[in-house]
């Protein structure tokens, strides 16, 4: 009786993450797709100029996906060597010891709240920035790259540390005896070895850093034009889903075109996620 | 069986008392001071009434009228036509009541050399036009132009009043809240931005617009032009405790909260 009783509850809890999933689909689609028929796919989706309350409304959505899309990949450029290079330190190279005692911190990073690295890039990296370069502000594609990048290593970090340490010793015995020396056998015989599960943290982490909504909205600028350089304001999707819903009228064609980017942001990332997941298990296969 | 009984005549009490006198206010992040600071002198004065106050912006608290999901929706600016055919097909009957003033200040940083500016040069900044600020007699240094968010009622003003149907520059920082505005400005030489006057402190710097300082007197001699009246939106005339609540604001006592949370008082 409990037995089955607590079988029905687990089951209940699975069940409603599923029916919470495509709640979530279905309205933001329901509220989304409209956008489409009455601004036209090409023309939301490639139009250059976002400027939603001026009239009449210009609603091309391409200057927030490219902004998205340089302030993630700044962040890659920025964690991708230290989340794997810190992966391969702690699995590879670090004794027992100092690997028991760098791994909190790395998980605590992993933890802060990202207002907090909001915070950080607005007070000291911004001004930091704008001095350094000498140019008029600090609020821009580089600062919010700069700080995503630090966000997102945590997770390359801890994804990739996990696949290295799961890469049978024998093969590095293998090596090893071989003749290889140790940066031999790390880079030609176990990073390899850990590839599709490094490719997937990376993933995940371009995943989270593209849909990271208050760092960006605190240190990206916000500037709504097409980007010219890293070292200009820019306007990622999330930051102007979430500021310009708060006083948008309900059900106009601003507040759909703000669905319509989700869904867009929504079919970004879920489309990152799946392609870990396949990576991870075809890993797992072979 | 009677212990059960006591408890469940308990919960009843006890949501009795909460539904007693329930007032719930949404709305513009501008109007929430002055609905915060009221609702807690008024709940002190009428300890029966509750108000439930939140903010997330004009649309949101307009919304929530029209839905029934509150008595009293915060709005920095004038309801639109579509959101009153809107609240007309709920069956709603909104009264518009102006509570307070603001007064838009124009800030720079303290170390710009600019004291004035005229709507023309506002105009020219904020589409684009004048980029310097050697084009307004100050040192040669690129203006970095901050506004508030599209949707944002300040915005909406600052659209109606100062660009008068023109598009704001694609250069233009957009952030999310006067404080916001206020502490990029502080930190930016070559900042200029718009924020409500109860802003304003020892950090940014205020320009006389059309060669008048903002201030109370100047807003509502309406010498002062970049002003506008801050709502809260209800469904018919307020009656019972939500009238009181909104006399309570008009009071003396309710215009002096206005003042001291930074906007002005209706005369």
């Amino acid at each position: 009786m409990k037995e089955r009783l607590f079988k029905y509850i687990n089951f209940t809890a699975a069940f409603l993450s599923v029916v919470f999933l495509f709640g979530i689909i279905f309205s933001i689609f329901s509220e989304g797709l409209p956008v489409f028929a009455e601004i036209g796919v090409f023309e939301f989706l490639f139009g250059t100029s976002w400027h939603p309350v001026h009239y009449p409304p210009e609603m091309g959505i391409l200057p927030l996906i490219v902004s998205s899309l340089v302030v993630t990949a700044g962040a890659l450029i920025i964690s991708l060597p230290l989340g794997v290079g810190s992966a391969i330190y702690l699995s590879e190279i670090a004794r027992p010891g100092v690997r028991e005692a760098l791994k909190p911190f790395i998980e605590l990073l992993a933890g802060i709240p990202s207002v907090i690295y909001g915070l950080f890039g607005m007070a000291f990296l911004a001004p930091f920035i704008r001095k350094l370069f000498d140019i008029p502000t600090g609020l821009n594609a580089l600062t919010a790259s700069i700080v995503l990048g630090i966000m997102v290593t945590p997770i390359i970090s801890s994804i990739a540390e996990d696949a290295l340490s799961s890469v049978p010793k024998s093969l590095r015995e293998a090596s090893l005896a071989l003749g290889a020396n140790r940066s031999e056998t790390i880079f030609r015989v176990v990073l390899p070895a850990a590839k599709s599960g490094v490719i997937a943290g990376v993933i995940l982490g371009f995943g989270r850093a593209i849909g990271e909504t208050m760092v960006v909205l605190m240190v990206a600028g916000g500037s709504p034009g097409m980007i010219k350089s890293i070292l200009r304001p820019v306007r990622p999707m999330t930051a102007a889903i979430a500021s310009e819903m708060g006083e948008t009228i309900m059900g106009s064609l601003h507040y759909r075109a703000l669905f319509g980017i989700a869904m867009v942001l929504f079919i970004i990332t879920f489309a990152s996620n799946l392609i870990t997941q396949f990576i991870l298990e075809k890993g797992k296969r072979q | 069986m009677k212990k059960f009984f006591s408890i469940f005549m308990g919960i009843i009490a006890v949501t009795g008392i909460i539904f007693a006198g329930q007032i719930t206010i949404t709305g513009s992040t501008t109007v929430f001071p002055i609905a915060q600071k009221a609702a807690e002198v008024f709940m002190n004065a009428n300890p029966e009434i509750n108000i439930s106050l939140r903010g997330g912006g004009s649309g949101v608290g307009i919304a929530a009228l029209i839905n029934g999901q509150a008595d009293i929706a915060n709005a920095s600016r004038p309801m639109k036509t579509k959101e009153m055919k809107l609240a007309r097909e709920n069956g709603i009957n909104v009264v518009e009541n102006v509570v307070a003033r603001d007064g838009l200040a124009i800030a720079v940083n303290p170390s710009n050399n600019i004291d004035k500016i005229t709507m023309e040069q506002m105009k020219g900044i904020y589409t684009g036009e004048i980029n310097n600020w050697s084009e307004l007699g100050g040192e040669s240094m690129p203006i970095v132009v901050i506004s508030r968010d599209y949707s944002s009622g300040t915005f909406e003003v600052f659209k109606k009043l100062v660009l008068e149907g023109a598009k704001v520059s694609d250069n233009a920082l957009l952030l999310a809240s006067n404080k916001a505005v206020q502490t990029t400005v502080a930190d930016t030489p070559g900042a200029i931005g718009y924020i409500g006057i109860g802003y304003l402190d020892e950090t940014v710097k205020a320009l006389k617009l059309n060669g008048v300082f903002p201030s109370i007197e100047t807003v509502n001699n309406e010498t002062y032009k970049l002003a506008r009246p801050l709502f809260m939106y209800t469904n018919g005339q307020p009656s019972g405790d939500l009238g009181q609540f909104m006399e309570f604001i008009f009071s003396q006592q309710g215009q002096t909260i206005v003042e001291e949370v930074g906007y002005i008082p209706l005369n």
